[in-house]
């Protein structure tokens, strides 16, 4: 196998380690800890009162907005990662490419500030 | 023979791949957990405890430096309970989502000229990229939970994680535009041998061209951690600790480990990243003893990394739901994308 896919078999290892971890210590948990079932202490916990209405409730739309304008410029900077590898051999061709693409970019962001949606109230 | 030539000698045996894959993994099972401990009892316990004019915990063990052991030994015999309205599945999994992100981190981080675990080429970014990961868990956990206070503290923490990933990221592309590399051990050798002005007497530590990026990182880093300032996804005062509410004994304690194993790992990072990694600028970079003299050098940055975050934790109070989100979007992000704009353009010019 060649160096590189060993580099990321490594990597699936320690996602199998993880897991052994967490499995390992609540199975030698099982062997300690005490079961003493009780339909109280399966009640969903709200204070000490007893629970109202469905836990899934609705929440706020603002969460949602973030999350779109998050994929946005999430994905904007995985193309400037390469980029940025690669600013010597570019020189200053690249570098106003790249000061146009973060200007547009910038403009959207001002234009999602002026809408007002990065306002929480 | 001298000791230093068994310690050469010993550190040249060619070892096959498995044994050294098992190396690796038993050497990253011990350091997670320990990480987590050392960190919590120097600084969450300790030093808030001095700052706080007290004395923190005395009785477990010679100043209580065994009390988050007697903690751990308290979670494993705490009954498990999942609630009724929970979804028992996702609900079961999502520490171990977290705790998933946070081990896969540690494969990058290089120690020294071999001792890394796996020496990626896009290093940084897939450190990133599974540092992320956390957000998919935590929003598991709030939401299996069925709980109105884990829901709130999940949908929190979901938006605080996703909204400083991004100045996170670009703060860090400073860095790669100056390395010119995504690889750890390259950044590590491009801050080792590169110099200020023609004098290259310490190297060239990315803190000093990158200061807006590190503070960027630190601000980005606490964030990420759910820590105070930031630290309204678990707000105790008022959602009663967000998405880990319904969780009992040892599944709490993995959301617990997840954070302070991450800080580690993000200290780790910034050490890297800013302050030079596991070498010193003097000297020949692959040398075998930077192998041994290697982890102990980033030790000592990593503890001094963490010391300013748990500092920062320990001193400034909550902001609020709004206000960290014009944080992030209205100051951090313009900020960091000026920063690689300029950065760009040194980087041209000079």
């Amino acid at each position: 196998m060649s160096e590189f896919l060993r580099d990321y078999l490594l990597v699936v290892f320690f996602l199998v380690l993880a897991g052994a971890l967490v499995f390992g210590m609540l199975g030698a948990g099982s062997l300690l800890r005490p079961s003493r079932s009780q339909p109280q202490k399966y009640l969903t916990y709200e204070s000490g009162v007893d629970p109202v209405g469905l836990g899934w409730s609705q929440s706020n739309i603002r969460y949602y907005v973030f999350a779109l304008l998050f994929v946005m410029f999430d994905v904007e900077a995985v193309f400037i990662f390469p980029w940025a590898t690669r600013l010597e051999a570019y020189g200053t061709f690249g570098l106003v490419e790249m000061a146009i693409f973060i200007f547009i970019l910038a403009l959207g962001l001002a234009y999602a500030w002026r809408k007002g949606v990065l306002r929480w109230i | 023979m001298s000791p230093a030539a068994v310690l050469s000698g010993l550190l040249a045996v060619e070892v096959p791949y498995w044994a050294s894959s098992v190396i690796k993994l038993g050497v990253v099972a011990l350091l997670v957990p320990t990480a987590a401990l050392v960190l919590g009892y120097v600084f969450l316990l300790k030093m808030m405890s001095f700052m706080q004019s007290r004395l923190g915990p005395m009785e477990a063990g010679p100043y209580g430096t065994l009390q988050l052991l007697a903690d751990g030994l308290k979670f494993i015999q705490k009954e498990d309970i999942f609630p009724e309205k929970a979804d028992r599945t996702v609900f079961a999994l999502a520490p171990l989502v977290v705790l998933i992100s946070t081990f896969l981190i540690y494969v990058v981080i290089p120690t020294g000229p071999d001792a890394v675990v796996a020496q990626l080429d896009v290093g940084i970014f897939y450190a990133l990229a599974v540092s992320s990961l956390s957000v998919v868990g935590i929003l598991m956990a709030g939401w299996a939970s069925a709980n109105k206070y884990a829901l709130m503290g999940g949908l929190r923490a979901a938006g605080q994680l996703i909204a400083y990933e991004l100045p996170l990221v670009l703060a860090v592309m400073g860095v790669v535009i100056q390395a010119g590399t995504l690889d750890l051990q390259k950044i590590v050798a491009a801050q080792a041998q590169g110099e200020i002005f023609g004098w290259d007497g310490i190297g060239n530590p990315f803190i000093l061209t990158q200061f807006a990026g590190f503070f960027i990182f630190l601000v980005a880093v606490q964030a990420e951690l759910t820590q105070p300032p930031f630290d309204m996804p678990v707000a105790e005062s008022e959602i009663v600790g967000g998405y880990q509410v319904e969780y009992t004994g040892f599944r709490f304690l993995f959301f617990f480990m997840g954070e302070f194993g991450t800080a580690f790992a993000f200290a780790a990072l910034a050490a890297v990243l800013f302050l030079g990694g596991w070498a010193l600028p003097w000297g020949d970079l692959e040398h075998w003893a930077f192998n041994i003299a290697g982890p102990a050098i980033m030790l000592v940055k990593v503890l001094a990394v963490a010391a300013l975050i748990f500092w920062f934790r320990f001193t400034y109070p909550r902001l609020r739901e709004d206000q960290l989100q014009r944080m992030a979007w209205k100051f951090l992000i313009p900020l960091s994308l000026a920063n690689i704009v300029v950065t760009g353009i040194f980087k041209v010019a000079l």
